[in-house]
């Protein structure tokens, strides 16, 4: 039976997501997430810059894939609903990542206003994914109000620190029925793979595929990082002993015990 | 001539220009930006309907990578 993911009414094989920053040109991007095989894009909206103008980003994105807002560059709730409405204006889809930071040291997201932002646009119609600090009260809140799924950081934002909040993000996946998608920080594949072992349905990886020296073999490497997790979770992965329990028979031996 | 913030710049351009044509005339192609006159989300195929007033406020934005 196929393993399917689904969101939004969607049906994703793919659990690996890629982000679209950072990559040195989009040529080598659209290799990247084609490289992937991942099926869920994020991308931003900025003001066009009248003096350098660019290509647009979405024609480097594979057609077969679906295209995630991110409200990056909000600071509370009202402007993540206006980038929102923007973006669907554009014709892009209505799947929005809120994304909502008032500190720019730590990029930590402001957990009340994306709760705030997720209300409203949900009622607009759109598949609503928050990128949150990771904390069980606050995501029962947000699917309550109809978040597609949640997305806790595993670290801050392209800090390359891997899964530094584990045990607040497997509370989650114990106690919520919804997506929880592993989003920010995941420097290496391993740390993609060990999300997916303890039940996450999915892990979103923009920097460490984008900054490596081969960004396209490294998407690749996240997402064979993400299947293998996921197929050791399903596998129920054996639980931990203290002391040893021999992998060969412990009898039959060449020598004579007495 | 009026004078319009762009993107929070404050511009001059000719009188009587509808969206569309500003937005033809800076080089950008009309689907690939979308448009907000004085905080209003204006659809591609309304900007011909939008002349610019003394004043006005633009927001012109597009797609980029992001995470």
């Amino acid at each position: 039976m196929e393993d399917l993911l689904e969101i939004g009414g969607k049906k994703i094989k793919s659990r690996f997501f890629i982000g679209t920053g950072k990559f040195s040109d989009y040529p080598l991007m659209q290799k990247a997430i084609e490289s992937s095989g991942a099926e869920i894009v994020t991308v931003a909206l900025r003001r066009v810059d009248l003096d350098s103008l660019r290509d647009n980003i979405l024609e480097y994105i594979p057609k077969s894939c679906t295209v995630m807002i991110n409200t990056s560059g909000a600071r509370n709730a009202e402007e993540a609903i206006r980038i929102a409405r923007l973006a669907k204006a554009s014709g892009a889809g209505n799947w929005i990542k809120i994304e909502v930071i008032r500190d720019n040291k730590y990029l930590l997201p402001d957990n009340l206003e994306t709760l705030k932002a997720t209300e409203i646009l949900v009622k607009e119609g759109f598949v609503v994914l928050p990128y949150m600090s990771p904390d069980l009260s606050m995501a029962r809140r947000m699917v309550e109000c109809g978040a597609a799924a949640v997305m806790p950081l595993g670290s801050p934002i392209g800090s390359n620190r891997g899964l530094k909040t584990k045990e607040l993000i497997q509370i989650m996946v114990d106690e919520i029925k919804a997506p929880i998608i592993v989003d920010a920080g995941l420097g290496r594949p391993s740390d993609a793979c060990e999300c997916m072992e303890f039940g996450c349905s999915a892990v979103l990886v923009n920097t460490a595929v984008a900054i490596s020296l081969d960004p396209v073999n490294m998407a690749r490497a996240f997402s064979e990082g993400v299947i293998a997790g996921r197929r050791a979770y399903l596998c129920k992965i054996p639980a931990e002993k203290n002391i040893a329990s021999p992998s060969s028979p412990l009898t039959g031996f060449l020598r004579q015990d007495k | 001539m009026i004078t319009i913030k762009i993107n929070g710049k404050v511009q001059t351009i000719e009188k009587k220009v509808n969206l569309l044509e500003l937005v033809k005339s800076m080089g950008l192609a009309c689907e690939k930006v979308v448009t907000e006159h004085n905080f209003r989300i204006v659809a591609m195929e309304e900007r011909e309907k939008i002349v610019l007033e003394e004043n006005d406020n633009l927001e012109i934005v597009s797609f980029v990578g992001g995470g």
